[in-house]
């Protein structure tokens, strides 16, 4: 029996229409939507950069005041961690893994709709905020006193403290949204040393999400009672403290900056192992390597608090476990650099922004194992030297490959490959932008320069360098246009992209490129690391899995190691009720910036809303009580 | 002239930024060949491994074949970035002691208070009469430890003079201390390190090291209340300044102003900038800052004051006198 194709569609298709775009739960609509925002959201956040390093150009200049300078650089970095990296590492995920997995659908897809749509207006809130002039302006760190009730007055901290409980209430949703399908819907026989990187470097960040969110949590929520209600968490005069803020923040804050990263190296061993048309070196390093950095950053905090009163053993600590976080990422690093010696190159943009990774990462790298020691740090700490890490860090580690990934993935989203020669430019532009915007920071945090001013005399000699970092920043800005400009026109005229127009080995290749909304009409079993560069096919067993029925939802859920069948489950219809539970929640979110009361009549609708989302059908529930006494057997 | 002070973490004139020197330069050094060797390793697999189009079949005999070749390098390079890691883990923590341990017999002590956005300075001693207080100007003694203990009045602030040290957070409620010594007379600038609200770019400061004998007649002077002003144009304006709102903030010890919300004036005209390092200390200056802080500095706590021309000459004159 083979499948039938056009009644897959039918029964896995969302809606048709504006009503049916609202009620869509299909994970590649909403992975493509989370993406598309994320990128919004990446370009916003890098106007607001490029304003900043206009006003820094030149000393004392007046283009932008310290009202405005102090909204910006806190915008910027709130969008780029919590609107735009983190996020856009999930939406990457949501897309791809469940056709990674060889799975029909995601796992929880309402839940996973929900998460969508809170991130969105959590997003839109924090910029309508920023237009009427009331935008944070505390930093993305909102530091207390400084953003506690007697100092941030306005409803500035309030809008960032929210922006907090959106994004980590989409966060921890997409989270285990992704560890379940990672889990639960694994196709037959991809054990778990069956699992590509990137899904091995998924399942990492959202345990890691599962356990830093509830900190910044628990820190933002004492904020707002802070701000709020009178509480005096924070407040030294009233027993509370400032430092606790700090701990709970950076307990969180740290491991984020794995959280981003660790996605970027899980896409760059995909793209590496496609490009050098090989398998990657050291599958069990690469994969334990993952594992030890998702722990190792629970263990590096304090050392953003080296500064304050930290006991001398403590400080040692600290600084033993932020070099010691270097050796996984060494260890992938040279597995990588094994696989492109014994590999042959492909030598495509994807690669580049791969190679261009080592470059700038290693960089980032070593001065993190500069800032991790405390004498060092004292000096460096707070000034731009930091700002030229993070970026190397950040950019060369989460958004090369990113950019990697995008051009490799861009024929399966949208069955058209990606112009090769605007992308070439895309990456030089980029790379060179941004080697002459971050390089002279390093210099400038050396001569004093402290991060977060708004201007500096000329007399403190930091003109000429400001003024060539700006010019690559510029630069930046440039490629990043050129990669829209090539992301729009490759759209329409981009060469048609076959199922697998890189030649690679996962199990998203093995789909039409864009896949059907059933990913798999015949959904696949596996019997190796890369199934599709598979050598010991066997002829003659079932290279599918059969008996899911094609009339209804249905997914197979399999077992938690080996991947063996377990039960069909149904995978829930498409409903608006996900996007009015989010517009419920979020009316609930802004009303309590203004009134606590807000969060008692506030939640009437969202439980109204919630109601609707769960209330069963009576043709739903014929239909699996059906399926249930007479399994679709072939 | 403000640009004359240094600001460079590079170049150390005391014991502890020096240590810090030594262990940048050992860092660096290592970082650069991990650099170098990584970068290496690139350029030959670019080189070396040839080149392939996405149509052709790949390479898995890895699957079923050792690459004990591979393996041995890959395990040499951990086992090689784990050796160096150790290296700046001992040589880390070594500097950390060394900087921690200042000796601190015959320390000086001062106390540093932030504010948004300037620092109140205040010279202890045991003997009462020789404590003073001045604002935004720490004037060390060359070759005596000096303590600063260091609290906040408001928000974090963070207190760094990269040429002696590195940096340590103001932290309302809770009190930190630092430990200094200039080597070489100079004049240092620091600056506020933690991001503190509007002005935070402009909370900057000196510190002035300079021969005990010099450092002890420095000492002396800031120690003597305010003297009477001798020309009727200054007497003008002190009436103004104790009249006005100007003591409702500012002290001038010897006077009847006595306030500790802005910096303490008693010897204002012997400082080299004014407004925690924004402007150089000039008459001109002092006038403009007067009539309108928000213009150097928006978002200062001074509020304008719009006086007009014989006043404002007054009030200046008066303030030079404080020497």
């Amino acid at each position: 029996m083979t499948a039938d194709a056009a009644l897959l569609e039918r029964t896995w298709a969302d809606r048709p229409g504006f009503a049916g775009w609202l009620a869509a739960v299909d994970h590649k609509s909403i992975g493509k939507r989370f993406i598309v925002t994320a990128f919004c959201f990446f370009v916003a956040g890098g106007l607001l950069a490029a304003l900043m390093r206009a006003q820094l150009a030149r000393p004392d200049n007046k283009l932008v005041g310290p009202d405005l300078y102090n909204q910006l650089f806190t915008m910027h970095g709130s969008t780029m961690m919590f609107l735009f990296a983190v996020p856009v590492m999930e939406a990457m995920a949501v897309y791809l893994v469940p056709l990674m997995v060889g799975a029909r659908a995601i796992a929880f897809p309402r839940m996973n709709a929900y998460a969508y749509w809170i991130y969105l207006f959590g997003g839109l809130m924090l910029y309508v905020a920023f237009f009427l002039k009331v935008g944070p302006d505390a930093g993305w760190f909102s530091y207390v006193p400084l953003a506690g009730p007697e100092y941030g007055v306005g409803k500035r901290s309030d809008f960032w403290a929210q922006l907090i409980t959106f994004t980590e209430v989409s966060g921890l949703l997409v989270s285990i949204v992704i560890i379940t399908t990672i889990f639960k819907l694994r196709a037959p026989g991809m054990t778990l040393d069956r699992l590509p990187l990137f899904v091995w470097a998924m399942l990492v960040t959202s345990f890691m999400v599962l356990f830093a969110m509830p900190s910044v949590m628990l820190a933002s929520t004492m904020l707002i009672m802070d701000r709020l209600v009178g509480t005096q968490f924070y407040n030294p005069a009233a027993g509370g403290d400032a430092i606790l803020w700090q701990h709970l923040f950076w307990f969180f804050g740290h491991p984020e900056v794995y959280f981003i990263f660790i996605p970027g190296l899980g896409f760059l061993s995909m793209l590496i192992s496609t490009f050098s048309r090989r398998p990657v070196f050291g599958y069990p390093a690469m994969v334990l390597s993952l594992v030890a950095t998702g722990f190792l950053s629970f263990g590096l905090w304090v050392h953003h608090m080296f500064a304050t009163n930290v006991p001398e053993l403590g400080k040692s600590f600290f600084t033993a476990m932020s070099m010691m976080i270097a050796i996984p990422s060494a260890v992938q690093i040279f597995c990588w650099l094994a696989t492109l010696l014994t590999g042959r190159l492909n030598m495509k943009t994807p690669l580049l922004f791969a190679l261009g990774f080592f470059f700038i990462l290693v960089i980032g790298g070593l001065t993190g194992v500069l800032l991790g020691s405390v004498p060092l740090d004292l000096q460096v700490h707070d000034t731009y030297f930091v700002v030229a890490h993070l970026h190397y860090v950040l950019i060369g580690g989460a958004v090369f490959p990113l950019f990697g990934a995008w051009y490799y993935w861009f024929p399966k989203f949208t069955g058209r490959l990606m112009g090769e020669r605007l992308g070439r430019w895309n990456f030089w532009l980029f790379f060179v932008g941004f080697n002459v915007a971050f390089w002279p920071m390093h210099h400038l945090g050396l001569q004093g320069m402290p991060r977060r001013v708004y201007t500096y005399s000329a007399e403190m000699g930091w003109g000429t360098l400001n003024l060539i970092s700006t010019l690559g920043a510029f630069t930046i800005a440039a490629s990043v246009l050129l990669f829209v400009i090539n992301a729009v026109t490759s759209l329409r005229r981009g060469t048609p992209a076959s199922a697998n127009p890189w030649g690679a080995g996962t199990l998203e290749w093995a789909t039409a490129s864009p896949p059907p909304s059933c990913n798999f009409v015949e959904l696949p079993v596996v019997r190796a690391r890369d199934p599709l560069w598979d050598p010991a096919a066997e002829p003659g067993s079932p290279r599918r899995v059969q008996g899911l029925a094609e009339d209804t939802r249905e997914v197979l859920v399999t077992t938690l190691m080996e991947a063996r069948p377990d039960h069909r489950m149904a995978s829930p219809a498409p409903t608006p009720w996900p996007f009015w539970s989010a517009v419920a929640t979020a009316v609930m979110f802004v009303g309590s910036i203004f009134t606590p009361w807000a969060v008692v009549w506030g939640s009437i609708p969202i439980a109204i809303a919630v109601i609707a989302w769960f209330w069963p059908t009576r043709a739903e529930t014929r239909k699996s009580l059906e399926r249930e006494k007479q399994p679709a057997l072939p | 002239m403000i640009g004359h002070a240094l600001h460079d973490a590079l170049d150390a004139a005391g014991p502890q930024a020096g240590h810090i020197v030594h262990l940048w330069w050992l860092t660096v050094a290592i970082c650069t060949a991990v650099f170098a060797a990584v970068m290496a390793a690139l350029v030959v697999a670019l080189k070396r491994a040839p080149r392939a189009q996405a149509g052709d079949p790949p390479d898995v005999s890895s699957l079923t074949r050792a690459e004990p070749t591979l393996f041995r390098a890959v395990t040499a390079a951990v086992a090689a970035s784990a050796v160096l890691l150790m290296v700046l883990l001992v040589a880390s923590i070594a500097t950390d002691r060394a900087i921690a341990s200042l000796p601190g017999e015959g320390a000086l002590h001062i106390e540093v208070t932030g504010h948004q956005w300037w620092w109140a300075v205040h010279y202890d001693d045991a003997q009462l009469d020789r404590v003073f207080d001045t604002a935004n100007e720490i004037h060390v003694p060359v070759g005596r430890p000096v303590i600063v203990s260091l609290e906040s009045a408001d928000v974090i602030h963070s207190f760094w003079v990269p040429n002696l040290h590195g940096k340590k957070d103001l932290i309302p409620g809770h009190t930190t201390s630092i430990s200094l010594r200039a080597d070489k007379p100079g004049i240092y600038r620091g600056q506020c390190a933690e991001f503190c609200g509007l002005q935070h770019a402009f909370m900057a400061f000196e510190v002035v090291a300079s021969p005990p004998a010099e450092y002890e007649a420095w000492a002396q002077a800031q120690r003597r209340p305010a003297a009477e002003p001798s020309d009727a144009q200054a007497q003008h304006g002190k009436e103004l300044f104790m009249s006005g709102t100007c003591m409702l903030c500012h002290a001038i010890d010897g006077t009847t102003a006595g306030a500790r919300m802005a910096p303490n004036l008693t010897h204002v005209a012997s400082r080299r900038t004014l407004a925690a390092g924004t402007l150089e200390n000039t008459p001109q200056n002092l006038a403009a800052w007067i009539l309108d802080p928000q213009k150097a500095k928006p978002g200062a706590q001074m509020p304008a004051h719009p006086l007009d021309g014989s006043d404002l000459g007054a009030l200046v004159a008066y303030l030079e006198t404080l020497k």
